[in-house]
C-alpha cells in the first residue's frame, strides 16, 4: 500500500482552474456537464422521432428553420434515421458511458480511496478533452452537406462503409461518425488505464481491496471491461474509416451494385464488422450499467440504515458479469447469417449472465427487508432502479433464446428491452448518484420536494413509454421505421401516439430536475460534510472537498464501508476512518 | 412517499401483466409448420418471466410498504439466512429456467435454422436490394441461371444479373416481385443481397433472417394455410428501409401452377 503521491499545487489562473484543470473533481464535473448537454440533445432528438412516429404528416414548428434536412418541418425518412442514429450514439457513448463511469468515477473514486487525485492527472485532463472533441466532431455531422449519418449507432457495413453511393447521410456525416467514435475510444482507454492505476496504487493506509466501497469496486471492474472493449472498437473504427476513405475492403465483399454502380471492392466481410462491433457492444452494456450497480449498492446501506446484504457476493457478481460480458456478443447476431450452430454457444452464457444479475437484484431487495428506509430522493431512484432493472432484465430472457429472438429481433420488443435495462436503469442510477453526491460536489443540498416529484413522474413516465413497446414487438411491429405504411402495422399507431404523449410528459418532468439542479447549485441549503450519515471517505471531508481532498492529511481506514445499523452507540454507523473496534453484532 | 412508491409499483405490475395476459397485443396467427414450437416457447417464457416479474416487483413493493414507517426507534433486521438464500434461490430458479428453456428452445431453433431443408423443397432465389425484394423461380428446366452482378440493370428488369444470351439455364428463369408459394410444400429460399444488409421477416411465418452481401443464406419454411402476408425488412438498409416490403402469397397447388404459368408468359 503506497501513500497517495499524486499531488499538484492548487491552480490560480481561470484557465487552469476551470478549463484545462488537472483536478479530478473539476474533470469529473466537466464530464457530467458534457453528459448533461448530451442527454438534453439526445432527449430532444427522441421527441422529434416520437412526434414524427405519432403524426408523420404534421409539420414540427421551427424544425424547418433549424435543420435544412427537414423541409417545412416535416421529417423525411432519411432524416428520421439520422435522428435515430445520433440519438443512439449520443446516448450510449456520451451519456451512459460518460456520466456514470467517467463523471462520477472521476469525482468520487479518488476521494473514496483517500487519494489526493488520480494517478495521472495530465492523462485525466487529456481524456476529458479528447472526449469533448469526439462530441464536437459527432455533433458537427448535423451540419455537413450530405446530412448526418443514418446507419444506426451500430453502423453496420457495408451501408456504413461504401460512402455516399448507399444514400444520403453516408457521405461526410458517416465519416465524421467513425472519426468521432475512434476519438472517443482513445479518451476511454486513457481514462480506464487511469482508473485502474489509481485504484491499485493510490489507496490510503488501511484501504484494502475488501474495504473499498462498492461504487469504487464497480468503477474498477468497469474500467477493466472498458480497457478491453474500447481497444477492440478503436481498430474496428480505423478499418471502417479506411474502407470509406482509402479504398480498402475490410468489410465490403465483391460484386455489390449500389446506386447502379458496381462497387470497386472485393474480399471483405460485413459480418466481421458485426463481430468486432458487438465484441465491444455487449460489454458496453455493462460499462453503462455496472457503475449503476455500484452506485445503488453504495447508497442503499446509507438510506436503509443497515449493512448491504452479502457485500462480497455482490462484488463476486460484478466480477462474474465482467468476465461473462465477453462471451455473449453473438446474441446480437442470431439472425445475422453467422453459423446457426453458434447461436446456442452464445445463448447459454447470455442466459447464465442473468444469474449474477439476479443475485445482485435479490441482494438489494433483501437489504430492504427489516430496514429503516429513509425516503429521500437518492433512495427513491435506487428503488426505481431495482424495479426497471427487473423489468428490463426479464425481457432479456426472451431475446437470449435464438428461437424466440428469431421472431422478436427486429421489433420494438428489443427497443423496450434495452431502454429499460441499459437506458432507464442506468439513468436512474445516475440520478440517484447525482442527488446523493450533489452536496459533496457543490456544497449545497438539492431540493427534496422537487426531487420526489421528479422521481415519481419520471418513474410512471418511463413505464408508460417502454412497457407498451414490448406489446408492439409481440405484435411484430418493426423498429427503425420512420412511418408505418405496412398494412399489418397500421393498427399500432394509436399505441405509438400513447407512447409519444408519455415521452413528452416524461420529458417535461425533467424540467423539474433542471430547475432543481440549477437552483440548488446557487441557492440550495448549505450542505454539511456528511448529510446522509454515510460511512465512506468522501463524507469525512468538507463539502465540497478542498483541492487536495483531505486538507493536507492522509486519512487512515479501519473499517469496511458497510458498518450501518450498529447497535449500542449514539450514531447507528461507524465511519471508515473511525479507529474504534469492529462491532460484535451489527443487528438483531 | 414510501407508500406512494409501493402503490405505484403494484399498479404498474398489475396493469402491465393484465395486458400481457389478455393478449390485447399478441402475435398474429401462425401459418407455418414449425411456428407452433416458437409460439409455445414464447408462451412458456412469458409465464416463467411473468411470475418472476410479478413476484420481484410485489416483493419490492411489500418491503417498501412494510419498512416505510420512518420509525427510527425500530431495530433493523437482517434477511433470514443472509445472502445464502438469495444465491441458492437465484442459481436454482434461474438455473432451472435456463436449463428448461435451452433444452426445448435449442431443438426448435435447430429444426428451423440448423436442420437442412427437405431435399424435395421448391427452391426460390431471393434478391434483396435498396428497397425491394425480387424472387426467382428456376422455370421448367428446374435450373437457375448463374448470377453476374456486373449485368444487373434495373432499367431492363435484370434484377439478378442473369445472362440469357450465353446461359441456357437462365433463359426460362422466372423473376417476380411477389413471393408465391404452394401450400403444404417445403420451400427453400436462398437469400442474396445486391447491395447492403437487409432482412426477410414474415411475422406469420415466425421466421427472420438477414441478407448479407457476399453470402448466400438458406432459409426454409412450409406454409400450412392459404394467406397473403407482408414480408418486411428488419435490417436497417438506408432511407427507404421503412418502405421495403413484398407480399407472400400462399396458394393452393393448382393456383400456384397457374400463377407460375402466367408469370412465365409475361
Amino acid at each position: 500500500m503506497t501513500s497517495p503521491h499524486s499531488s499538484h499545487a492548487a491552480p490560480q489562473s481561470f484557465w487552469r482552474k476551470y478549463v484545462f484543470s488537472l483536478d479530478h473533481k473539476v474533470i469529473g464535473r466537466q464530464y457530467l456537464d458534457l453528459s448533461l448537454v448530451a442527454v438534453t440533445t439526445g432527449m430532444i432528438l427522441s421527441w422529434l422521432m416520437r412526434l414524427h412516429l405519432a403524426w408523420p404528416t404534421r409539420a414540427i414548428p421551427f424544425l424547418g428553420v433549424l435543420s435544412p434536412e427537414a423541409t417545412g418541418g416535416i421529417i423525411t425518412p432519411e432524416y428520421y434515421l439520422s435522428l435515430m442514429t445520433m440519438h443512439g450514439t449520443i446516448m450510449v457513448f456520451f451519456v451512459l458511458t460518460t456520466a456514470p463511469f467517467a463523471g462520477f468515477g472521476n469525482f468520487i473514486l479518488p476521494i473514496q480511496i483517500g487519494a489526493e487525485d488520480m494517478a495521472f492527472p495530465h492523462f485525466n485532463m487529456m481524456s476529458f478533452w479528447v472526449t469533448f472533441v469526439a462530441f464536437i466532431v459527432l455533433v458537427s455531422a448535423f451540419f455537413v452537406p450530405e446530412g448526418p449519418p443514418l446507419a444506426g449507432w451500430t453502423a453496420y457495413a457495408p451501408l456504413s462503409a461504401v460512402g455516399k453511393d448507399s444514400g444520403p447521410g453516408e457521405g461526410w456525416g458517416q465519416t465524421l461518425w467513425v472519426i468521432s467514435i475512434a476519438i472517443f475510444c482513445i479518451g476511454q482507454l486513457i481514462g480506464s488505464l487511469n482508473f485502474i492505476a489509481t485504484t491499485l496504487d493510490l489507496r490510503t493506509k488501511g484501504m484494502t481491496l475488501a474495504r473499498m466501497p462498492y461504487s469504487t469496486w464497480a468503477w474498477f471492474i468497469t474500467s477493466v471491461i472498458g480497457l478491453i472493449a474500447f481497444s477492440v472498437l478503436f481498430p474496428a473504427c480505423i478499418l471502417l474509416l479506411l474502407d470509406r476513405v482509402a479504398g480498402t475492403s475490410f468489410f465490403i465483399p465483391a460484386g455489390l451494385v449500389i446506386s447502379d454502380r458496381l462497387q470497386p471492392h472485393s474480399g471483405g466481410s460485413p459480418l466481421l464488422w458485426q463481430h468486432l462491433f458487438w465484441f465491444f457492444g455487449h460489454p458496453e452494456v455493462y460499462i453503462a450499467i455496472l457503475p449503476g450497480f455500484g452506485i445503488v449498492s453504495h447508497i442503499l446501506p446509507a438510506v436503509t440504515r443497515k449493512p448491504l446484504l452479502g457485500p462480497r457476493v455482490l462484488i463476486a457478481c460484478m466480477i462474474a458479469i465482467g468476465f461473462l460480458s465477453y462471451t455473449v456478443w453473438g446474441h446480437h447476431m442470431f439472425m445475422s447469417g453467422m453459423n446457426p450452430l453458434s447461436a446456442t454457444l452464445f445463448s447459454v452464457p447470455t442466459l447464465i449472465i442473468t444469474i449474477p444479475a439476479a443475485i445482485a437484484t435479490l441482494l438489494w431487495i433483501g437489504t430492504l427487508y427489516g430496514s429503516k428506509l429513509r425516503f429521500n430522493t437518492p433512495a427513491l431512484f435506487c428503488l426505481g432502479f431495482i424495479s426497471v432493472f427487473v423489468s428490463g432484465g426479464l425481457s432479456g430472457f426472451f431475446l437470449a433464446q435464438p428461437a424466440i429472438d428469431s421472431y422478436l429481433h427486429g421489433t420494438y420488443f428489443v427497443v423496450g428491452h434495452f431502454h429499460f435495462v441499459m437506458g432507464v436503469a442506468a439513468m436512474f442510477a445516475i440520478f440517484a448518484g447525482l442527488y446523493f453526491w450533489f452536496p459533496k460536489m457543490f456544497g449545497r443540498m438539492m431540493n427534496e420536494t422537487l426531487g420526489k416529484w421528479h422521481f415519481i413522474l419520471t418513474f410512471i413516465g418511463v413505464y408508460c413509454i417502454f412497457m407498451p413497446m414490448h406489446y408492439l414487438g409481440l405484435a411484430g411491429n418493426v423498429r427503425r421505421y420512420s412511418t408505418f405504411t405496412v398494412d399489418y402495422m397500421k393498427g399500432s399507431i394509436p399505441l405509438h401516439r400513447f407512447i409519444t404523449v408519455a415521452a413528452l410528459f416524461t420529458g417535461a418532468a425533467q424540467l423539474i430536475f433542471f430547475y432543481n439542479l440549477f437552483r440548488s447549485r446557487f441557492r440550495g441549503e448549505i450542505a454539511p460534510a456528511n448529510p446522509w450519515q454515510a460511512t465512506s471517505l468522501e463524507w469525512t471531508t468538507s463539502s465540497p472537498p478542498p483541492h487536495d481532498n483531505f486538507g493536507g492529511h492522509h486519512p487512515v481506514v479501519y473499517h469496511g464501508p458497510n458498518e450501518y445499523g450498529v447497535a449500542g452507540r449514539e450514531g447507528d454507523y461507524i465511519m471508515q476512518t473511525s479507529p474504534e473496534p469492529e462491532p460484535v453484532a451489527a443487528a438483531s | 412517499m414510501g407508500k406512494v412508491f409501493a402503490i405505484v409499483v403494484t399498479i404498474i405490475t398489475i396493469v402491465a401483466t393484465a395486458i400481457f395476459v389478455s393478449h390485447v397485443w399478441w402475435l398474429p396467427p401462425d401459418v407455418s409448420l414449425l411456428g407452433a414450437g416458437i409460439d409455445r416457447q414464447i408462451s412458456e417464457t412469458m409465464v416463467t418471466s411473468g411470475i418472476l416479474f410479478v413476484v420481484a416487483q410485489l416483493t419490492l413493493a411489500l418491503f417498501v410498504w412494510r419498512f416505510a414507517d420512518n420509525n427510527d426507534q425500530r431495530k433493523i433486521k437482517i434477511f433470514p439466512g443472509g445472502a445464502t438464500p438469495m444465491v441458492v434461490g437465484a442459481i436454482l430458479i434461474v438455473g432451472a429456467e435456463i436449463l428448461a428453456l435451452t433444452l426445448v428452445g435449442t431443438k426448435i431453433w435447430a429444426s428451423i435454422y440448423v436442420a437442412p431443408a427437405d431435399p424435395h423443397s421448391l427452391k426460390i432465389d431471393v434478391q434483396a436490394e435498396q428497397f425491394a425484394y425480387y424472387f426467382r423461380y428456376p422455370g421448367p428446366d428446374g435450373k437457375f441461371g448463374a448470377l453476374h452482378p456486373e449485368l444487373i440493370d434495373e432499367s431492363s428488369g435484370n434484377f439478378f444479373g442473369l445472362d440469357p444470351a450465353h446461359d441456357t439455364a437462365a433463359r426460362d428463369d422466372i423473376v417476380a416481385a411477389t413471393l408465391a408459394v404452394p401450400v403444404n410444400t417445403p420451400i427453400l429460399l436462398e437469400l442474396h443481397s445486391k447491395d447492403v444488409n437487409h432482412a426477410f421477416y414474415v411475422p406469420e411465418l415466425r421466421i427472420q433472417q438477414d441478407f448479407v452481401p457476399g453470402l448466400v443464406i438458406p432459409l426454409h419454411f412450409t406454409a400450412i394455410r392459404l394467406t397473403k402476408s407482408e414480408i418486411v425488412c428488419t435490417q436497417l438498409c438506408g432511407l427507404g428501409h421503412y418502405n421495403m416490403r413484398a407480399y407472400l402469397e400462399v396458394m393452393s397447388a393448382e393456383d400456384f401452377k397457374k400463377w407460375l404459368n402466367d408469370q412465365s408468359a409475361q
